[in-house]
């Protein structure tokens, strides 16, 4: 009974996106195409962090992995949208593959510092070698990689049709996982690992599974922030890269669905309007990080989940 | 340059980050070791060191050298102050819970930085330092006519450098005294040791941990006015400084402090050579993926004894 509700829940939010494309006026229709493309990274990030356990203080670099892996190709070689996004994708892979690997032998806090420290070393030398990544500036995708299909990735209609798509396929894609028995060993593993193993699940490769799925869903949205906005830089490789998506899904709710796009949508719109104001609107973000700790540790769905709705996935 | 000069030059140069990095990294394990807390803003408290000790010195008058003096005093104190605040407003409401504290300081972090970025602004500032002459320095070399002196040209330092190098020594061997022989040393390693049984025996816990995050942040801040004479005052100085402690509190060991000092000098001295003849970004990325290395594979440092 209650399955035929979230998936009408769920169905209905990307349908409401669907008719923003039509309603919404220019500039909103801009702002909302760039928060569904960020909220597929906090999808991916909610899936190691929400429902793992696995608190990743480095998801920046299966984002910047997947943006570099698709405009170097197109930058250097004029590859096509279909391949220079596979190569994204293929960067995404390997690298949460390599990442999780070595960083899964730790827990807790080393965790932490450890996807820190990888993600910092892949920022920095993506600055180092700017031969090849024209480090800090970044450079502009070339407009041949940005068409798919004949359309132009550059007009503001085919872009947020093309994020929306994605969006919605990630959505569903998330919400049959975390259903899936998969989902529901992760999120054993995230409530008691010991217990988890004891009956049996094999802890260190079901979480090497939830970081390679996360970490290639993150490097599908760098690939196609690259592709619809059509700039590659170091900085969306850099430390604050990777606090956004926590930020996201801490304010939306870990470990729902739905949390990663409302607490993208919340905070593109706080720092926003607070940038209008200061250059340092990411106090907004500090602050917000502190309060939610202190007072909202559920998040704004997660809360939902927890007083109205237990059984939200 | 001949080599050797070179290499002497790239040594102190290494010195003396090494000295700043010591007395900053000791701070950031001195709060992991009695509270378990990862303090991410460890960076920011150097960097408000920095910009404070720019206020004082610009504020108060009197000669370079008593407005030093007066910054080096007031500076960690304000730091050490705010931090003690922040300690008991955020960290003691979230039990400490690693994981939490780590987040709620990232959101510290922010709040420092882009608050000074809103007052200070985002210039980078200046400060005299208190004294400041070149001394040349000689070099030998086993020539035809046996061995000889000679100052090469380039090969020197300055009188405040070795300043900050002895300073440093000076500052550890106090905090190192102070752990061990005062009353209050022993009260932060009864509560490091147990924290239960120390609130069993009457310790305070809760003030105990305001103490040592104040005592950690006025560390930091310390390097902060001791490097402001050499590197300049800006809002985004705390980051760089930041990644480094980490590193080198975890290759020495987290939690340890003689560990952490001898990592200090190790990673100073190996990214002044690296710095001077590679480059600092290279330097810093061996550096950091060394340190994740150490971490995967001995989690308990490169000088830690046992587990912890």
């Amino acid at each position: 009974m209650t399955a035929r509700y979230y998936w009408g829940l769920h169905l209905g939010l990307i349908a409401l996106l669907f008719a923003g494309h039509f309603v919404l006026p220019a500039y909103q229709h801009g702002n909302v195409a760039r928060i569904m493309v960020l909220a597929v990274y906090a999808m991916g990030y909610n899936i190691a962090f929400g429902y793992t356990g696995l608190l990743s203080l480095g998801h920046a670099m299966f984002f910047g992995a997947g943006m570099y892996g698709m405009g170097l190709l197109s930058y250097h070689f004029d590859a096509g949208a279909l391949p220079a996004m596979a190569a994204g994708i293929v960067a995404g892979v390997v690298l949460s593959l390599v990442v999780g690997l070595l960083a899964l032998r730790t827990a807790g806090v080393s965790f932490m510092i450890v996807t820190l420290m990888f993600s910092q070393a892949l920022a920095m030398t993506l600055v180092y070698f700017r031969d090849i990544t024209r480090g800090d500036e970044g450079f502009v995708i070339p407009s041949a990689t940005r068409r798919l299909w004949g359309m132009d990735l550059s007009d503001e209609a085919h872009r947020y049709l093309i994020a929306w798509a994605l969006f919605s396929v990630v959505l569903i894609f998330t919400l049959w996982l975390v259903r899936h028995r998969w989902g529901r060993v992760f999120v054993a593993l995230r409530e008691n690992e010991e217990r988890a193993s004891l009956l049996g699940y094999d802890a260190f490769r079901t979480k090497l599974g939830a970081l390679v799925i996360s970490g290639t869903i993150s490097a599908l949205s760098g690939a196609a922030y690259a592709l619809l906005f059509g700039y590659a830089g170091a900085t969306f490789a850099g430390v604050q890269y990777s606090i956004f998506p926590l930020l996201w899904v801490l304010l939306g709710g870990a470990g729902t669905v739905l949390g990663p796009f409302v607490g993208a949508l919340f905070m593109f719109y706080l720092i926003d309007l607070s940038s209008g104001v200061t250059d340092a609107y990411m106090l907004i973000a500090g602050v917000a990080l502190v309060l939610l700790t202190l007072f909202l540790p559920h998040g704004l769905v997660g809360e939902v989940k927890r007083r109205l709705w237990r059984d939200l996935p | 340059m001949d080599f050797g000069p070179y290499l002497m030059l790239a040594m102190l140069e290494g010195a003396v980050l090494a000295s700043v990095l010591a007395l900053m990294a000791s701070g950031l394990s001195l709060v992991f070791g009695v509270m378990r807390v990862v303090n991410v803003a460890h960076g920011e408290f150097y960097m408000l060191g920095a910009v404070m000790a720019w206020a004082v010195t610009s504020f108060i008058g009197g000669g370079p050298a008593l407005a030093f003096i007066a910054a080096a005093i007031l500076a960690p104190l304000l730091v050490g102050g705010l931090a003690a605040v922040a300690d008991m407003v955020i960290l003691k409401r979230l039990n400490y819970d690693p994981e939490r504290t780590i987040v709620a300081t990232i959101g510290l972090l922010y709040i420092l930085q882009q608050a000074t970025l809103m007052t200070y602004g985002a210039d980078a500032r200046p400060v005299v330092p208190p004294f400041n002459h070149r001394i040349a320095l000689p070099w030998v070399e086993w020539g035809e006519g046996g061995l000889s002196f000679y100052f090469p040209w380039g090969l020197s330092t300055t009188s405040y450098k070795l300043f900050v190098i002895g300073a440093a020594v000076v500052l550890i061997a106090a905090l190192r005294l102070f752990m061990t022989r005062s009353k209050a040393g022993l009260i932060m390693r009864a509560t490091q040791l147990d924290g239960e049984m120390a609130t069993a025996f009457g310790i305070p816990v809760e003030r105990v941990y305001a103490a040592v995050f104040g005592v950690g942040a006025g560390l930091a801040a310390l390097a902060g006015v001791l490097i402001v004479p050499i590197q300049q005052a800006h809002y985004l100085m705390g980051g760089d400084a930041l990644l480094l402690s980490f590193i080198v509190v975890i290759i020495g060991g987290l939690g340890s402090l003689a560990g952490t000092i001898v990592a200090a000098v190790l990673i100073g001295m190996s990214d002044g050579i690296i710095s001077v003849f590679f480059s600092p970004t290279l330097a810093k990325i061996l550096a950091t993926l060394a340190v994740a290395l150490v971490l995967v594979f001995r989690p308990q440092g490169l000088f830690g004894g046992k587990g912890r």
